[in-house]
């Protein structure tokens, strides 16, 4: 690839001299320094309609973290949740809460933000008829259970557990002590919504109305949406630019490749196979900052050849087996970090995260590695087959790779092949009817920065993503401890102890944190992504 | 001729029928497309239940079929997982890909015909020796190689296309996608014509014509090439149908939101819809472009008659 390097290099070269004499491809009006100047940004199409309890994928969440603002708000640095359009949020018991929204906020399209734009839009997002797949979130709300029954029909239109009392203030009562629960608020579900939305659906649809830093000026489903920034947004974070294009790439290959040639602003999530070379075109317009990813493996403990006594000693063989060091820096270039926790480095220290908690169990150690894999009574089968979808994600490099590691610390040629299947809708698919013949990848993306959400909904028994079946009495009694601990302190240490227990029984194998990655243009400065990976639009400055 | 036309028309009742169940069979095997809806996790299961009842997953494959055929016939090609419908999809894809297309076929027929035409004439002199090696090159080299090499000296480095189509995808923006879309269509086009004018050119008609003292131009245009082209028109024909369906490699390369596109997106999240709709479609382009070729059969050869 020396070759292309090279060439890319002279591609930039020529490209800033287009851009210097004015001869520049990127069709983006003019707009110096003084804010008005528009980011070109690369796009996917959005897999669900735009709703905010609908979407649960990066390139929706995009528009939604622009058009809206929730009660709360992940700050973009340290990933803290922080008070948005929330005055307070009282609790005397960590069960009855009681919220205040702050005066002065509307939607773009002149309506004030209520109480009741919150209890509407909650009510919806939890309710089994308007298909909401984030509806999980309104779980804890007292009455989820009467619009929302895992089976039949929903017995009530509205949540019990929520109570409007006042123009500005409504109240929530959860179905279990929730000490953190707050900080969940940031999440795109929690959002407000306008009448406008359960009036006209379709063309609110069509064109989305919010209360965030961006109104969309016009949307062309599959190809692209123009944000422009409102001008009478009411909060501090005003967008510093004067609005964003969001265009949709067939492939991000091409989207970086029109960056290269000046075209295109910012690209998010830059291809793996480009990233050896994004460092020497871009220099230090190439982001690569940790994200709230982590990629385990799991384990199908619903088999019983991968559940018995000594299983542990086999999970920790493999574990120590797995040379991440060398499968981080060699197939991923470094964007991704070896684990040593089940957590992400973006909780930070107070949040969660812990360094070394994995400790020995996460160390490559061929010698100890073959010798714990013996006692644990050795690999089932004398194969594994490890799981994963082969459509997105360049997962097959870093498969075999690591499969390739536990072989020859086995010394075994077959004890781990790969897996593949031809589709992630397929692959969820098996894993949903714990159909997996061994262990298989899991990625999880957080949905708010906390350790429980790194804990809970993935190891807890019969969670909602629990896909390996893994259940340990002790885990549970600690994770429900920690939930009912109010002091966040206490609550995170025995969320840790709860970790620790994952460790000893090794009930997932933590690989790797994924970082997020970005490259942009000349034209603009300012350009972070948060910790959920998403470009920090409204602070980018153009000019 | 009328009843040759309404015979084949018929014919191509049960091709129909039957290339559009295989599809949705064929969709139906992947898998349950629900499960690929809420990311890395479980979707929760009442709303899972309630989107497969939405869909119609929860019925038998055949009824699903007889649905959704039903569906087809009144003009509903049904919703994308995104809520679009996918015949507004379809308005949207196949109009960029339909001048896709006509780029590439023009590309094929000026340059592969001439270049044919050239090289049969001059069988063994060095320009057909080069010509030929050319075409080798082309046919051996995938597209999406020749596509990315492309794309990365005329867009990137040279500067003289932009590498990434617009979503408004002229026809300017499209000759580049178009001619490396055409390439291998191309080099066969001129293989064909050359080997066809070849032999041709020693037929006793040939003979005759030149014998008449026809001038070389009309005896080559007229007589020559008119009834060298039967497999080349052949061969392009069915190419309408392959560059349509077929261009998905090319519109990721050059950022083309077109048929390849939405196919390969609907494929990727096992969207029955949008992908039966698509491939629909495609099946009666590749039939109604197979009927042409044969009815211009006898227009090129005044031998072939239709009764």
């Amino acid at each position: 690839m020396r070759g292309a390097t090279h060439a890319r290099w002279t591609a930039v070269a020529v490209a800033v001299t287009l851009a210097a004499t004015g001869c520049g491809g990127g069709g983006n009006g003019g707009g110096g320094g003084d804010g008005s100047g528009i980011v070109s940004s690369s796009w996917g199409d959005p897999q669900n309609p735009l709703e905010p309890a609908n979407t649960n994928e990066v390139q929706g969440g995009k528009v939604l973290d622009m058009i809206f603002r929730g009660l709360k708000r992940y700050n973009p640095k340290t990933g803290a949740a922080e008070d948005a359009l929330a005055e307070k949020i009282e609790t005397d018991d960590s069960v009855n809460y009681r919220i205040t929204v702050k005066d002065g906020w509307t939607f773009s399209n002149g309506e004030k933000v209520t109480a009741k734009s919150f209890v509407d839009a909650w009510n919806y997002g939890a309710h089994l008829d308007n298909n909401q797949k984030n509806a999980y979130f309104f779980g804890y709300i007292d009455g989820y259970d009467e619009v929302h029954p895992e089976e039949g029909d929903a017995t009530a239109r509205t949540l019990s557990g929520l109570k409007v009392t006042g123009e500005r203030t409504f109240t929530v009562k959860l179905n279990q002590k929730f000490s953190t629960w707050p900080e969940t608020l940031g999440y795109a579900a929690f959002a407000p919504l306008p009448t406008a939305f359960f009036e006209d659906h379709d063309s609110w649809l069509a064109k989305p109305v919010g209360n965030g830093p961006y109104q969309v000026d016009n949307y062309a489903k599959g190809s692209q949406m123009s944000l422009r920034t409102w001008n009478d947004y009411p909060g501090d974070d005003k967008a510093q630019n004067g609005g964003v294009d969001l265009k949709v790439y067939t492939d991000n290959n091409t989207a970086y490749t029109d960056l290269t040639a000046g075209n295109l602003d910012l690209v998010d999530d830059i291809p793996a196979n480009q990233i050896k070379n994004a460092q020497s075109d871009l220099g230090d317009r190439y982001l690569n900052t940790p994200a709230g990813i982590i990629q385990t493996l799991s384990f199908p403990f619903y088999d019983k050849e991968w559940n018995t006594p000594d299983g542990a000693k086999l999970r920790t063989g493999i574990s120590r087996a797995i040379n991440r060091e060398q499968i981080t820096k060699t197939i991923f270039q470094n964007t991704r970090t070896p684990a040593t926790d089940w957590t992400s480095p973006v909780l930070g220290e107070d949040g969660g995260y812990k360094a070394g908690l994995c400790g020995d169990a996460c160390e490559y150690d061929p010698a100890e590695a073959k010798r714990l894999v013996e006692e644990g009574g050795g690999i089932p089968g004398g194969t594994m087959r490890l799981g994963y979808n082969a459509d997105t994600g360049s997962h097959k490099e870093w498969v075999d790779a690591v499969c390739n590691s536990i072989n020859n610390a086995l010394g075994q040629d077959r004890a781990c092949v790969g897996d593949p299947t031809g589709t992630f809708a397929d692959f969820r698919n098996k894993i949903g009817e714990r159909k997996m013949p061994g262990p298989f990848r899991a990625g999880w993306q957080m949905d708010y920065p906390l350790i429980q959400n790194f804990l809970q909904p993935l190891y807890y028994t019969d969670a909602s993503s629990n896909d390996g079946e893994w259940s340990n009495e002790k885990f549970d009694k600690l994770v429900d401890d920690a939930n009912a601990e109010s002091d966040t302190a206490k609550a995170v240490e025995k969320f840790q102890q709860a970790e620790e227990v994952l460790r000893d029984e090794m009930g997932a194998i933590p690989l790797w944190y994924q970082n997020g990655s970005a490259g942009y243009s000349d034209r603009i400065s300012n350009v972070e992504l948060n910790p959920f990976s998403v470009p920090v639009y409204n602070e980018i400055k153009v000019g | 001729m009328g009843r040759y036309v309404i015979r084949r028309l018929l014919q191509m009742i049960p091709v129909f029928i039957g290339a559009t169940l295989l599809i949705f069979l064929m969709v139906n095997v992947m898998g349950d497309p629900v499960a690929g809806l809420c990311g890395d996790r479980q979707c929760d299961p009442a709303t899972a239940q309630r989107l497969r009842t939405d869909l119609g997953l929860d019925k038998p494959v055949w009824q699903q079929y007889l649905t959704y055929m039903g569906n087809v016939f009144t003009g509903d090609f049904g919703t994308a997982f995104n809520g679009q419908k996918v015949t507004e999809l379809m308005g949207s894809a196949f109009p960029v890909t339909i001048r896709l297309t006509i780029v590439a076929i023009v590309l094929e027929i000026v340059i592969g015909i001439t270049l044919g035409v050239v090289t049969g004439l001059r069988r063994g002199r060095p320009v057909d020796t080069g010509v030929l090696i050319l075409t080798l090159v082309v046919i051996s080299v995938p597209t999406f190689v020749t596509g990315l090499l492309v794309q990365l000296l005329l867009g990137v480095k040279w500067g003289w296309i932009k590498p990434a189509v617009s979503s408004e995808a002229t026809f300017g923006e499209l000759f580049v996608p178009g001619l490396v879309l055409a390439s291998v269509s191309l080099a066969y086009v001129t293989r064909l014509t050359r080997t066809s004018i070849a032999e041709n050119r020693r037929a006793d008609y040939v003979r005759t014509a030149i014998a008449k003292g026809l001038p070389r131009r009309r005896v080559i245009t007229r007589h020559l090439l008119r009834n060298s082209l039967i497999p080349v028109v052949t061969f392009i024909g069915t190419d309408i149908g392959a560059l349509m369906g077929g261009a998905i490699v090319t519109e990721r390369i050059f950022n083309i939101h077109g048929v390849g596109f939405q196919l390969y997106q609907g494929i990727l999240r096992q969207n029955t819809q949008t992908v039966v709709g698509f491939v629909t479609v495609l099946v009666l382009v590749f039939l109604v472009a197979n009927l042409i070729v044969d009815l211009l059969y006898a227009v090129l050869d005044p031998r072939i008659r239709y009764a």
